[in-house]
């Protein structure tokens, strides 16, 4: 399988890009940044609120496999729909410094199109914190599958 | 030099990535290391030592002579840092993609369209 989203994280800076080229024209990308709907379903999360303007702000709710909620929100600063959005990002009740997005949409042919998320952290530490992350979770969500399945047999 | 480095402080040095991506093709004495740069070689077994601290280089006593090779295991564990950032980011996406493939099914504007 080949590597569509790659990461760019140079050793001892504080910010890292993600690239990624999706098989979709870059209107129905972009489309699944804007319609709250859809960015429920493939960010897994509620949205509780999305105002895709400049000033105006976001707010999504997680719940996580063990019915913890977890809340996210930022403030859009560029919404400029096809091309750009810039915003920032925060994860409410933890030790995470907000961060800020730059998210860029192209066109590349008329069916593909590309997203480049610069984004930049407080601190390179931080940084490097947020990227241990998903793994830290990893190994939580597979302890709690591994529970589920436990309970089930019960 | 009692304090454990850190791995990612090691591999930031641009001189000791070029040590790295040296002895990733053959293992060599710090000496044969050295006649590839252009500083003194004491300043590169400087670098040598600090990579083998973090265990990222390990000694292979050959004769009478050391020579240095990588330690894949430390390396793939320092690669596979970000991969799971990735791999969570990967499947997001491709979840983005499935959707939107089953969205553009359905009529959309395009602007090509007539205004």
């Amino acid at each position: 399988m080949e590597r569509k989203t790659k990461i760019n994280a140079e050793d001892g800076k504080q910010d890292l890009v993600i690239t990624r080229e999706f098989d979709l024209p870059l209107e129905l990308l972009f489309k699944a940044y804007e319609e709250p709907e859809i960015v429920e379903q493939w960010m897994g999360t509620k949205v509780l609120k999305l105002e895709n303007k400049k000033h105006g702000s976001y707010q999504f709710e997680t719940t996580d496999p063990m019915g913890n909620k977890h809340g996210f929100n930022g403030t859009i600063h560029a919404f400029v729909p096809n091309q750009k959005i810039t915003r920032t990002f925060e994860m409410e009740n933890s030790p995470f410094a907000v961060q800020l997005e730059f998210l860029e949409f192209e066109q590349l042919t008329d069916d593909t199109s590309k997203l480049t998320m610069h984004v930049i952290y407080k601190s390179g530490t931080l940084r490097d914190q947020m990227l241990k992350l998903p793994f830290a979770q990893g190994i939580n969500m597979a302890h709690n599958r591994i529970q589920d399945i436990l309970n089930k047999l019960k | 030099m009692k304090s454990r480095r850190d791995v990612f402080q090691a591999i930031a040095d641009p001189t000791r990535r070029a040590i790295l991506t040296l002895l990733a093709v053959q293992a060599l004495t710090p000496g044969a290391v050295a006649d590839n740069f252009n500083s003194s070689r004491q300043t590169i077994s400087k670098h040598i030592q600090i990579l083998t601290e973090c265990e990222l280089l390990q000694q292979e006593q050959n004769g009478r002579e050391i020579y240095y090779l990588i330690n894949a295991k430390k390396m793939k564990e320092v690669a596979d840092f970000i991969e799971p950032f990735r791999k969570m980011w990967d499947e997001r996406f491709n979840k983005l993609e499935a959707i939107m493939k089953k969205y553009s099914l359905v009529p959309v504007r395009t602007g090509k369209s007539k205004k």
